[in-house]
Protein backbone atom coordinates (compact mmCIF):
# COMPACT_ATOMS: atom_id res chain seq x y z
CA UNK A 1 0.00 0.00 0.00
CA UNK A 2 2.73 2.64 1.25
CA UNK A 3 4.96 1.62 -2.49
CA UNK A 4 2.16 2.07 -4.34
CA UNK A 5 0.78 5.33 -2.95
CA UNK A 6 4.55 7.09 -3.30
CA UNK A 7 4.79 5.91 -6.74
CA UNK A 8 1.48 7.24 -7.71
CA UNK A 9 2.66 9.96 -5.79
CA UNK A 10 5.33 10.63 -7.47
CA UNK A 11 4.41 10.53 -10.60
CA UNK A 12 1.57 12.79 -9.82
CA UNK A 13 4.25 15.25 -8.48
CA UNK A 14 6.13 14.59 -11.61
CA UNK A 15 3.19 15.98 -13.43
CA UNK A 16 3.30 19.24 -11.22
CA UNK A 17 7.13 19.43 -11.32
CA UNK A 18 6.95 19.75 -15.34
CA UNK A 19 4.39 22.70 -14.77
CA UNK A 20 6.09 24.02 -11.85
CA UNK A 21 9.38 24.54 -13.81
CA UNK A 22 7.38 27.15 -16.02
CA UNK A 23 6.58 29.46 -13.48
CA UNK A 24 9.83 29.36 -11.86
CA UNK A 25 11.75 29.88 -15.13
CA UNK A 26 9.79 32.82 -16.47
CA UNK A 27 9.54 34.11 -12.72
CA UNK A 28 13.75 34.01 -12.80
CA UNK A 29 13.75 35.86 -15.95
CA UNK A 30 10.53 38.31 -15.33
CA UNK A 31 9.99 38.19 -11.84
CA UNK A 32 6.50 37.85 -13.39
CA UNK A 33 4.01 34.68 -11.78
CA UNK A 34 2.37 33.82 -15.27
CA UNK A 35 -0.53 32.89 -13.72
CA UNK A 36 -1.73 32.00 -17.55
CA UNK A 37 0.58 29.15 -17.21
CA UNK A 38 -1.63 26.05 -16.38
CA UNK A 39 -3.86 27.34 -19.63
CA UNK A 40 -0.42 26.80 -21.59
CA UNK A 41 -0.38 22.94 -20.39
CA UNK A 42 -4.18 23.14 -20.85
CA UNK A 43 -3.11 24.05 -24.52
CA UNK A 44 -0.36 21.40 -24.82
CA UNK A 45 -2.50 18.61 -24.52
CA UNK A 46 -5.45 19.77 -26.96
CA UNK A 47 -2.39 19.89 -29.15
CA UNK A 48 -1.92 16.61 -29.02
CA UNK A 49 -5.47 15.63 -29.16
CA UNK A 50 -5.19 17.76 -32.04
CA UNK A 51 -2.32 15.45 -34.29
CA UNK A 52 -3.99 12.77 -33.13
CA UNK A 53 -7.34 14.07 -34.47
CA UNK A 54 -5.83 15.04 -37.86
CA UNK A 55 -3.97 12.11 -37.85
CA UNK A 56 -7.53 10.26 -38.62
CA UNK A 57 -8.34 8.69 -35.23
CA UNK A 58 -5.92 5.67 -35.55
CA UNK A 59 -7.16 2.99 -33.39
CA UNK A 60 -6.21 -0.31 -32.54
CA UNK A 61 -2.33 -0.08 -33.89
CA UNK A 62 0.80 -1.61 -32.94
CA UNK A 63 2.41 -0.55 -29.40
CA UNK A 64 5.52 0.11 -31.86
CA UNK A 65 3.52 2.59 -33.88
CA UNK A 66 1.82 3.81 -30.74
CA UNK A 67 5.18 4.32 -29.18
CA UNK A 68 7.50 5.36 -31.57
CA UNK A 69 4.59 7.17 -34.51
CA UNK A 70 1.64 8.21 -32.44
CA UNK A 71 3.31 9.58 -29.37
CA UNK A 72 6.01 11.81 -30.47
CA UNK A 73 3.79 13.26 -33.15
CA UNK A 74 1.34 14.04 -29.98
CA UNK A 75 4.07 15.91 -28.45
CA UNK A 76 5.35 17.61 -30.87
CA UNK A 77 2.02 18.88 -31.89
CA UNK A 78 1.48 19.86 -28.13
CA UNK A 79 4.67 21.42 -28.06
CA UNK A 80 3.86 23.58 -31.13
CA UNK A 81 0.75 24.61 -29.81
CA UNK A 82 1.77 25.45 -26.21
CA UNK A 83 5.10 27.26 -27.31
CA UNK A 84 3.06 29.08 -29.81
CA UNK A 85 0.66 30.32 -28.09
CA UNK A 86 3.03 31.31 -24.85
CA UNK A 87 5.23 33.63 -27.40
CA UNK A 88 2.08 35.30 -28.65
CA UNK A 89 0.79 35.76 -24.96
CA UNK A 90 3.99 37.05 -24.10
CA UNK A 91 4.21 39.38 -26.90
CA UNK A 92 0.38 40.57 -27.13
CA UNK A 93 0.08 40.40 -23.00
CA UNK A 94 3.26 41.14 -21.33
CA UNK A 95 5.83 42.54 -23.20
CA UNK A 96 3.78 45.79 -23.44
CA UNK A 97 3.43 45.76 -19.43
CA UNK A 98 7.37 45.27 -19.08
CA UNK A 99 7.97 48.06 -17.29
CA UNK A 100 4.43 49.19 -15.51
CA UNK A 101 4.14 48.22 -11.87
CA UNK A 102 3.89 44.71 -11.08
CA UNK A 103 0.25 44.28 -10.77
CA UNK A 104 -0.22 45.58 -14.24
CA UNK A 105 1.25 42.31 -15.71
CA UNK A 106 -0.37 39.85 -13.06
CA UNK A 107 -3.86 41.02 -13.71
CA UNK A 108 -3.38 40.83 -17.48
CA UNK A 109 -1.84 37.21 -16.76
CA UNK A 110 -5.35 36.71 -15.63
CA UNK A 111 -7.20 38.01 -17.99
CA UNK A 112 -5.12 35.79 -20.85
CA UNK A 113 -6.12 32.43 -18.32
CA UNK A 114 -9.12 33.55 -18.59
CA UNK A 115 -9.48 34.26 -22.82
CA UNK A 116 -7.56 31.01 -23.41
CA UNK A 117 -10.22 28.72 -20.96
CA UNK A 118 -13.00 30.69 -23.53
CA UNK A 119 -11.32 30.16 -26.94
CA UNK A 120 -10.59 26.46 -26.11
CA UNK A 121 -14.17 25.92 -24.68
CA UNK A 122 -15.97 27.90 -27.42
CA UNK A 123 -14.12 27.38 -30.70
CA UNK A 124 -12.09 23.72 -30.05
CA UNK A 125 -15.65 22.42 -31.32
CA UNK A 126 -16.22 24.10 -34.05
CA UNK A 127 -13.67 22.37 -36.41
CA UNK A 128 -15.38 20.05 -38.11
CA UNK A 129 -14.74 17.25 -36.81
CA UNK A 130 -13.46 18.13 -33.85
CA UNK A 131 -15.40 17.28 -30.61
CA UNK A 132 -17.35 20.08 -28.58
CA UNK A 133 -15.31 21.06 -25.71
CA UNK A 134 -17.79 22.07 -23.14
CA UNK A 135 -17.55 19.00 -21.09
CA UNK A 136 -14.61 16.70 -20.93
CA UNK A 137 -13.04 15.03 -24.08
CA UNK A 138 -11.92 11.70 -23.69
CA UNK A 139 -8.10 11.79 -24.35
CA UNK A 140 -6.99 9.43 -27.22
CA UNK A 141 -5.26 6.08 -25.76
CA UNK A 142 -1.59 5.46 -27.11
CA UNK A 143 -1.28 1.76 -27.74
CA UNK A 144 1.64 0.60 -25.46
CA UNK A 145 0.49 3.15 -22.64
CA UNK A 146 -2.94 3.43 -22.07
CA UNK A 147 -4.02 0.84 -19.90
CA UNK A 148 -1.00 -0.95 -19.34
CA UNK A 149 0.77 -2.01 -16.11
CA UNK A 150 3.70 -3.37 -15.29
CA UNK A 151 4.70 -4.95 -12.24
CA UNK A 152 7.87 -3.59 -9.83
CA UNK A 153 8.32 -4.71 -6.41
CA UNK A 154 5.19 -6.06 -5.91
CA UNK A 155 2.94 -3.57 -7.32
CA UNK A 156 1.57 -2.59 -10.28
CA UNK A 157 2.34 0.39 -12.14
CA UNK A 158 1.28 2.23 -14.87
CA UNK A 159 2.71 2.97 -17.75
CA UNK A 160 1.90 6.56 -17.58
CA UNK A 161 3.00 6.94 -14.15
CA UNK A 162 6.47 5.57 -15.65
CA UNK A 163 5.78 8.36 -19.12
CA UNK A 164 5.75 10.77 -16.44
CA UNK A 165 8.46 10.34 -14.85
CA UNK A 166 10.51 9.33 -17.23
CA UNK A 167 9.72 12.38 -19.12
CA UNK A 168 10.16 14.63 -15.79
CA UNK A 169 14.00 12.94 -15.99
CA UNK A 170 14.50 13.87 -19.62
CA UNK A 171 13.02 17.19 -19.66
CA UNK A 172 15.05 17.77 -16.71
CA UNK A 173 18.26 16.74 -17.92
CA UNK A 174 17.99 18.59 -21.14
CA UNK A 175 17.78 22.03 -19.40
CA UNK A 176 19.91 21.35 -17.08
CA UNK A 177 22.33 21.22 -20.62
CA UNK A 178 20.89 24.16 -22.00
CA UNK A 179 20.97 26.38 -18.77
CA UNK A 180 24.34 25.19 -18.19
CA UNK A 181 26.19 24.42 -21.23
CA UNK A 182 25.17 26.82 -23.91
CA UNK A 183 25.17 30.52 -25.04
CA UNK A 184 21.69 31.01 -24.51
CA UNK A 185 21.80 29.74 -21.11
CA UNK A 186 24.47 31.83 -19.96
CA UNK A 187 22.33 34.63 -21.35
CA UNK A 188 19.09 33.50 -18.97
CA UNK A 189 21.44 32.94 -16.14
CA UNK A 190 22.87 36.84 -16.26
CA UNK A 191 19.57 38.12 -17.55
CA UNK A 192 18.08 36.37 -14.46
CA UNK A 193 20.54 38.37 -12.15
CA UNK A 194 20.30 41.73 -13.61
CA UNK A 195 18.62 42.52 -16.57
CA UNK A 196 19.91 45.83 -17.25
CA UNK A 197 23.50 44.70 -16.87
CA UNK A 198 22.62 41.71 -19.29
CA UNK A 199 21.92 43.93 -22.28
CA UNK A 200 25.07 45.84 -21.60
CA UNK A 201 27.21 42.69 -22.56
CA UNK A 202 25.31 42.49 -25.66
CA UNK A 203 22.84 40.04 -24.89
CA UNK A 204 19.12 40.57 -26.51
CA UNK A 205 17.38 40.43 -23.18
CA UNK A 206 13.92 40.07 -25.48
CA UNK A 207 14.98 37.33 -27.28
CA UNK A 208 16.11 35.59 -23.14
CA UNK A 209 12.64 36.25 -22.12
CA UNK A 210 10.99 34.16 -25.08
CA UNK A 211 13.17 31.35 -24.61
CA UNK A 212 12.20 31.35 -20.96
CA UNK A 213 8.65 31.28 -21.82
CA UNK A 214 8.93 28.86 -25.05
CA UNK A 215 10.92 26.70 -22.56
CA UNK A 216 8.41 26.68 -19.76
CA UNK A 217 5.43 26.26 -22.14
CA UNK A 218 7.67 23.41 -23.75
CA UNK A 219 7.62 21.45 -20.49
CA UNK A 220 4.02 22.01 -19.54
CA UNK A 221 3.40 20.58 -22.95
CA UNK A 222 4.59 17.56 -22.26
CA UNK A 223 2.95 17.25 -18.60
CA UNK A 224 -0.56 18.11 -20.93
CA UNK A 225 0.02 14.53 -22.82
CA UNK A 226 1.27 12.66 -19.24
CA UNK A 227 -2.13 14.12 -18.06
CA UNK A 228 -4.00 13.01 -20.81
CA UNK A 229 -2.40 9.58 -20.77
CA UNK A 230 -3.10 9.48 -16.89
CA UNK A 231 -6.72 10.86 -16.45
CA UNK A 232 -7.97 9.51 -19.97
CA UNK A 233 -9.73 12.70 -20.08
CA UNK A 234 -9.17 16.14 -20.53
CA UNK A 235 -10.76 19.84 -20.57
CA UNK A 236 -10.48 23.21 -21.03
CA UNK A 237 -10.58 23.71 -16.64
CA UNK A 238 -7.96 21.31 -16.43
CA UNK A 239 -5.33 23.96 -16.20
CA UNK A 240 -6.86 25.52 -13.29
CA UNK A 241 -6.56 23.28 -10.46
CA UNK A 242 -3.33 21.80 -12.08
CA UNK A 243 -1.71 25.71 -12.57
CA UNK A 244 -2.21 26.60 -9.03
CA UNK A 245 -0.94 23.27 -7.37
CA UNK A 246 2.52 23.39 -9.74
CA UNK A 247 2.29 27.34 -9.16
CA UNK A 248 2.67 25.51 -5.00
CA UNK A 249 5.16 23.59 -5.96
CA UNK A 250 6.93 26.03 -7.67
CA UNK A 251 6.57 28.25 -4.59
CA UNK A 252 7.69 25.28 -1.99
CA UNK A 253 10.54 24.40 -3.71
CA UNK A 254 11.69 28.15 -3.93
CA UNK A 255 10.31 30.52 -7.02
CA UNK A 256 13.09 31.24 -9.65
CA UNK A 257 15.09 27.67 -8.82
CA UNK A 258 14.64 24.95 -11.49
CA UNK A 259 15.92 21.99 -9.11
CA UNK A 260 13.45 23.25 -6.37
CA UNK A 261 10.31 23.19 -8.59
CA UNK A 262 11.26 19.46 -9.72
CA UNK A 263 11.72 18.58 -6.30
CA UNK A 264 8.50 20.80 -4.93
CA UNK A 265 6.26 19.22 -7.31
CA UNK A 266 7.48 15.17 -6.31
CA UNK A 267 7.58 16.39 -2.62
CA UNK A 268 3.45 17.56 -3.37
CA UNK A 269 2.22 14.95 -5.08
CA UNK A 270 3.83 12.19 -2.47
CA UNK A 271 2.41 14.27 0.76
CA UNK A 272 -0.96 15.04 -1.86
CA UNK A 273 -0.83 10.83 -2.04
CA UNK A 274 -0.49 9.90 1.09
CA UNK A 275 -2.60 12.47 2.96
CA UNK A 276 -5.75 10.92 1.09
CA UNK A 277 -4.48 7.56 2.03
CA UNK A 278 -3.64 7.84 5.35
CA UNK A 279 -5.22 10.97 6.80
CA UNK A 280 -8.40 8.95 8.52
CA UNK A 281 -11.69 10.22 9.19
CA UNK A 282 -13.91 13.23 7.82
CA UNK A 283 -10.60 15.16 6.48
CA UNK A 284 -9.87 11.74 4.45
CA UNK A 285 -9.77 10.40 1.41
CA UNK A 286 -9.56 11.94 -2.53
CA UNK A 287 -12.37 14.35 -1.31
CA UNK A 288 -10.15 16.60 0.12
CA UNK A 289 -6.94 15.74 -2.10
CA UNK A 290 -6.96 19.23 -3.69
CA UNK A 291 -6.87 20.66 -0.09
CA UNK A 292 -3.46 19.92 1.05
CA UNK A 293 -1.72 21.67 -1.69
CA UNK A 294 -2.86 24.58 -0.32
CA UNK A 295 -2.13 24.04 3.21
CA UNK A 296 1.22 23.77 2.41
CA UNK A 297 0.97 26.53 0.12
CA UNK A 298 0.33 28.25 3.33
CA UNK A 299 2.77 26.54 5.57
CA UNK A 300 5.47 27.67 2.98
CA UNK A 301 5.06 30.85 2.77
CA UNK A 302 4.88 31.25 6.28
CA UNK A 303 7.39 29.49 8.02
CA UNK A 304 10.11 29.23 4.73
CA UNK A 305 9.18 32.30 1.79
CA UNK A 306 11.96 31.35 0.59
CA UNK A 307 11.02 27.45 -0.05
CA UNK A 308 13.04 24.60 0.21
CA UNK A 309 16.13 24.92 -2.10
CA UNK A 310 15.76 28.79 -2.24
CA UNK A 311 17.76 31.03 -0.61
CA UNK A 312 17.24 33.95 1.18
CA UNK A 313 17.48 37.12 -1.03
CA UNK A 314 16.98 40.70 -1.19
CA UNK A 315 14.04 40.61 -3.32
CA UNK A 316 15.70 43.79 -6.24
CA UNK A 317 13.54 46.80 -6.24
CA UNK B 1 37.58 64.85 -39.25
CA UNK B 2 33.90 63.99 -38.05
CA UNK B 3 34.26 62.94 -34.74
CA UNK B 4 33.51 59.28 -33.11
CA UNK B 5 30.52 60.05 -30.79
CA UNK B 6 28.30 63.03 -31.90
CA UNK B 7 25.43 63.84 -29.05
CA UNK B 8 22.83 66.29 -30.26
CA UNK B 9 20.44 68.23 -28.06
CA UNK B 10 19.73 64.72 -26.58
CA UNK B 11 16.96 65.24 -24.33
CA UNK B 12 15.88 61.95 -21.95
CA UNK B 13 12.89 61.55 -19.19
CA UNK B 14 11.73 59.72 -16.88
CA UNK B 15 8.31 59.47 -17.02
CA UNK B 16 7.64 63.45 -17.34
CA UNK B 17 10.96 64.56 -15.63
CA UNK B 18 13.62 65.24 -18.05
CA UNK B 19 16.63 64.72 -16.39
CA UNK B 20 19.05 65.47 -19.39
CA UNK B 21 17.47 68.83 -21.21
CA UNK B 22 18.94 69.11 -24.70
CA UNK B 23 22.61 68.32 -24.07
CA UNK B 24 25.12 68.39 -27.06
CA UNK B 25 28.91 66.78 -26.67
CA UNK B 26 31.58 65.46 -29.24
CA UNK B 27 33.93 62.84 -28.67
CA UNK B 28 37.15 62.62 -31.10
CA UNK B 29 38.60 59.51 -32.13
CA UNK B 30 41.30 58.32 -29.64
CA UNK B 31 40.46 61.08 -27.00
CA UNK B 32 39.33 60.74 -22.95
CA UNK B 33 36.76 62.75 -22.47
CA UNK B 34 35.05 63.86 -19.24
CA UNK B 35 31.46 64.55 -18.23
CA UNK B 36 31.64 66.38 -14.50
CA UNK B 37 28.57 67.27 -12.44
CA UNK B 38 27.18 66.77 -8.89
CA UNK B 39 24.83 64.00 -8.56
CA UNK B 40 21.33 64.80 -10.49
CA UNK B 41 23.07 66.57 -13.15
CA UNK B 42 22.27 63.95 -15.84
CA UNK B 43 25.90 62.09 -16.29
CA UNK B 44 25.27 58.47 -15.59
CA UNK B 45 21.38 58.98 -17.25
CA UNK B 46 23.75 60.45 -20.37
CA UNK B 47 25.57 57.07 -20.78
CA UNK B 48 22.51 54.89 -20.16
CA UNK B 49 21.13 56.29 -23.29
CA UNK B 50 23.87 56.13 -25.40
CA UNK B 51 24.26 52.55 -24.12
CA UNK B 52 20.33 52.41 -24.84
CA UNK B 53 19.06 51.47 -22.22
CA UNK B 54 17.37 54.18 -21.88
CA UNK B 55 15.28 55.71 -25.45
CA UNK B 56 15.89 59.58 -26.02
CA UNK B 57 12.90 62.06 -26.04
CA UNK B 58 14.85 63.84 -28.83
CA UNK B 59 18.02 64.44 -30.11
CA UNK B 60 20.28 62.87 -31.90
CA UNK B 61 23.39 60.30 -31.15
CA UNK B 62 25.74 59.34 -33.96
CA UNK B 63 28.62 56.98 -33.57
CA UNK B 64 30.96 56.66 -36.48
CA UNK B 65 28.40 59.03 -38.62
CA UNK B 66 25.50 56.70 -37.60
CA UNK B 67 22.41 57.10 -35.62
CA UNK B 68 21.90 54.58 -33.13
CA UNK B 69 19.67 56.76 -30.51
CA UNK B 70 17.10 54.25 -29.69
CA UNK B 71 18.71 50.97 -30.68
CA UNK B 72 18.27 47.94 -28.35
CA UNK B 73 21.59 48.27 -26.18
CA UNK B 74 22.91 44.60 -27.28
CA UNK B 75 23.04 45.95 -31.01
CA UNK B 76 24.73 48.93 -29.80
CA UNK B 77 27.23 46.77 -27.79
CA UNK B 78 27.75 45.11 -31.11
CA UNK B 79 28.24 48.23 -32.79
CA UNK B 80 31.31 48.74 -30.94
CA UNK B 81 30.71 50.39 -27.54
CA UNK B 82 30.73 49.44 -24.18
CA UNK B 83 29.68 50.46 -20.71
CA UNK B 84 31.15 49.64 -17.03
CA UNK B 85 27.69 50.20 -15.45
CA UNK B 86 27.65 52.92 -12.41
CA UNK B 87 28.04 50.63 -8.97
CA UNK B 88 29.98 48.08 -11.11
CA UNK B 89 27.11 45.43 -11.71
CA UNK B 90 29.14 42.49 -11.58
CA UNK B 91 27.65 39.43 -11.77
CA UNK B 92 28.07 38.39 -7.83
CA UNK B 93 27.14 34.58 -8.19
CA UNK B 94 29.82 34.06 -11.08
CA UNK B 95 33.37 33.18 -11.03
CA UNK B 96 35.71 36.28 -12.58
CA UNK B 97 36.35 34.42 -15.96
CA UNK B 98 32.64 33.82 -16.17
CA UNK B 99 32.25 37.69 -15.54
CA UNK B 100 34.96 38.09 -18.02
CA UNK B 101 33.47 35.88 -20.69
CA UNK B 102 30.52 37.00 -20.19
CA UNK B 103 31.49 40.34 -21.49
CA UNK B 104 32.22 38.99 -24.84
CA UNK B 105 28.84 37.81 -25.06
CA UNK B 106 28.82 39.49 -28.05
CA UNK B 107 31.27 38.44 -30.11
CA UNK B 108 31.84 35.24 -32.41
CA UNK B 109 35.02 34.97 -33.51
CA UNK B 110 37.46 32.97 -32.29
CA UNK B 111 40.35 35.32 -30.12
CA UNK B 112 37.94 35.49 -26.84
CA UNK B 113 41.24 33.50 -24.67
CA UNK B 114 43.58 36.05 -26.32
CA UNK B 115 41.71 38.69 -25.07
CA UNK B 116 41.03 36.83 -21.46
CA UNK B 117 44.86 36.94 -21.49
CA UNK B 118 45.15 40.45 -21.67
CA UNK B 119 42.64 41.69 -19.24
CA UNK B 120 44.97 39.44 -16.82
CA UNK B 121 47.93 41.19 -18.00
CA UNK B 122 46.75 44.42 -17.44
CA UNK B 123 44.70 43.50 -14.09
CA UNK B 124 46.96 40.43 -12.57
CA UNK B 125 45.07 40.20 -9.55
CA UNK B 126 42.18 38.77 -11.90
CA UNK B 127 44.14 36.25 -13.19
CA UNK B 128 45.26 35.19 -10.12
CA UNK B 129 41.78 34.75 -8.59
CA UNK B 130 40.08 33.76 -12.04
CA UNK B 131 38.08 31.23 -10.46
CA UNK B 132 36.96 32.82 -7.34
CA UNK B 133 33.21 33.87 -6.92
CA UNK B 134 33.27 37.75 -8.00
CA UNK B 135 30.92 38.85 -5.41
CA UNK B 136 33.95 38.28 -2.55
CA UNK B 137 36.01 40.69 -4.29
CA UNK B 138 36.79 44.31 -3.23
CA UNK B 139 35.52 47.29 -4.21
CA UNK B 140 38.67 48.31 -6.37
CA UNK B 141 38.84 44.81 -7.50
CA UNK B 142 35.00 44.66 -8.58
CA UNK B 143 36.25 48.14 -10.63
CA UNK B 144 38.74 46.44 -12.50
CA UNK B 145 36.68 43.44 -13.24
CA UNK B 146 34.03 45.66 -14.63
CA UNK B 147 36.64 47.48 -16.79
CA UNK B 148 38.09 44.41 -17.84
CA UNK B 149 34.63 43.03 -18.67
CA UNK B 150 33.83 45.71 -21.23
CA UNK B 151 36.64 45.71 -22.41
CA UNK B 152 36.32 41.98 -24.10
CA UNK B 153 33.74 43.41 -26.20
CA UNK B 154 36.81 44.92 -27.83
CA UNK B 155 34.75 48.08 -28.03
CA UNK B 156 36.31 51.55 -29.48
CA UNK B 157 34.33 53.94 -27.33
CA UNK B 158 34.42 52.42 -23.41
CA UNK B 159 32.38 54.18 -21.35
CA UNK B 160 33.10 54.42 -17.59
CA UNK B 161 30.64 56.18 -15.00
CA UNK B 162 32.22 56.44 -11.79
CA UNK B 163 34.71 54.46 -12.06
CA UNK B 164 36.45 55.88 -8.45
CA UNK B 165 33.76 55.49 -6.42
CA UNK B 166 34.19 54.32 -3.15
CA UNK B 167 37.48 53.71 -3.57
CA UNK B 168 40.60 54.62 -1.42
CA UNK B 169 42.98 57.02 -3.30
CA UNK B 170 45.74 54.21 -3.80
CA UNK B 171 43.06 52.52 -5.79
CA UNK B 172 41.81 55.15 -7.47
CA UNK B 173 44.92 56.19 -8.86
CA UNK B 174 45.59 52.29 -10.13
CA UNK B 175 41.74 52.52 -12.47
CA UNK B 176 42.99 56.29 -13.52
CA UNK B 177 46.59 54.59 -14.76
CA UNK B 178 44.57 51.99 -16.41
CA UNK B 179 42.07 54.33 -17.79
CA UNK B 180 45.77 56.27 -19.17
CA UNK B 181 46.61 52.79 -20.45
CA UNK B 182 43.36 51.51 -22.57
CA UNK B 183 43.47 54.93 -24.08
CA UNK B 184 47.20 54.13 -25.00
CA UNK B 185 46.11 51.01 -26.65
CA UNK B 186 43.79 53.02 -28.97
CA UNK B 187 40.42 53.19 -27.01
CA UNK B 188 38.44 56.53 -26.54
CA UNK B 189 37.13 56.67 -23.89
CA UNK B 190 34.01 58.82 -22.29
CA UNK B 191 34.39 59.10 -18.47
CA UNK B 192 31.73 60.07 -16.10
CA UNK B 193 32.95 61.37 -12.41
CA UNK B 194 32.65 63.23 -9.30
CA UNK B 195 36.77 63.08 -8.76
CA UNK B 196 37.13 66.13 -10.81
CA UNK B 197 41.01 66.12 -10.04
CA UNK B 198 41.32 62.37 -10.83
CA UNK B 199 39.39 63.11 -14.26
CA UNK B 200 40.24 66.24 -15.39
CA UNK B 201 44.27 65.09 -14.96
CA UNK B 202 43.41 62.37 -17.80
CA UNK B 203 40.86 64.10 -19.40
CA UNK B 204 41.26 65.90 -22.73
CA UNK B 205 38.06 67.71 -22.75
CA UNK B 206 35.39 67.68 -20.10
CA UNK B 207 31.84 68.90 -20.15
CA UNK B 208 30.21 69.87 -16.94
CA UNK B 209 26.59 69.48 -16.20
CA UNK B 210 24.28 70.94 -13.78
CA UNK B 211 20.64 69.94 -13.65
CA UNK B 212 20.53 68.02 -17.13
CA UNK B 213 22.72 70.80 -19.21
CA UNK B 214 26.22 71.72 -20.31
CA UNK B 215 26.98 74.70 -18.14
CA UNK B 216 30.89 75.02 -20.01
CA UNK B 217 33.36 72.85 -21.50
CA UNK B 218 36.98 73.03 -21.94
CA UNK B 219 40.35 71.22 -21.84
CA UNK B 220 40.91 69.11 -18.50
CA UNK B 221 43.87 71.20 -18.04
CA UNK B 222 42.27 74.66 -18.34
CA UNK B 223 38.92 73.01 -16.33
CA UNK B 224 42.05 71.89 -13.79
CA UNK B 225 42.88 75.49 -13.49
CA UNK B 226 39.03 76.92 -13.59
CA UNK B 227 37.45 78.91 -10.81
CA UNK B 228 33.99 77.53 -10.95
CA UNK B 229 35.77 73.85 -11.16
CA UNK B 230 37.94 74.90 -7.98
CA UNK B 231 34.77 76.08 -6.18
CA UNK B 232 32.57 73.25 -7.06
CA UNK B 233 34.52 70.42 -6.88
CA UNK B 234 37.93 70.62 -5.50
CA UNK B 235 36.69 72.15 -2.20
CA UNK B 236 39.50 75.30 -3.15
CA UNK B 237 38.40 78.44 -1.24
Amino acid sequence: MFFQQLINGLSLGALYGLIAVGYTVVYGIVKLINFAHGEIFMSGAFGALTVYLLMGSPAHVSTLFGLCVMLPLMMIGGIIAAVGIALLMERLAYRPLRDAPRLAPLISAIGVSISLQEIFRLFYGRIPGFPDAHAAIRFPDVAGISGVSVRIGGVDVQMSAIFTLAALAVCTAFLWFFINRTRSGRAMIATSQDPATASLMGIDVDRVIMIAFALGAALAAVAGVAHGLRYSNIDFRMGFTAGLKAFTAAVLGGIGNINGAVVGGLVLGVVEAMATTYIPGQFGGSAWKDVWAFVILILVLVFRPQGLLGSKVVDRA
Amino acid sequence: MAPMLEVKDLVVAYGRVRAVKGISFTIDEGQIVCLLGTNGAGKSTTLRTISGLLRPESGSILFEGEPIGGLKPHKIVAKGIAQSPEGRRIFPEMSVEDNLRLGAYSRRDSQVDDDLGKIFELFPILGERRRQRAGLFSGGEQQMLAIGRAMMSRPRLLMLDEPSMGLSPLMTTTIMRTIEQLRRDGVTILLVEQNAQAALTLADHGYVLEVGQIMYDDAGSALLDDDRIRRTYLGAA
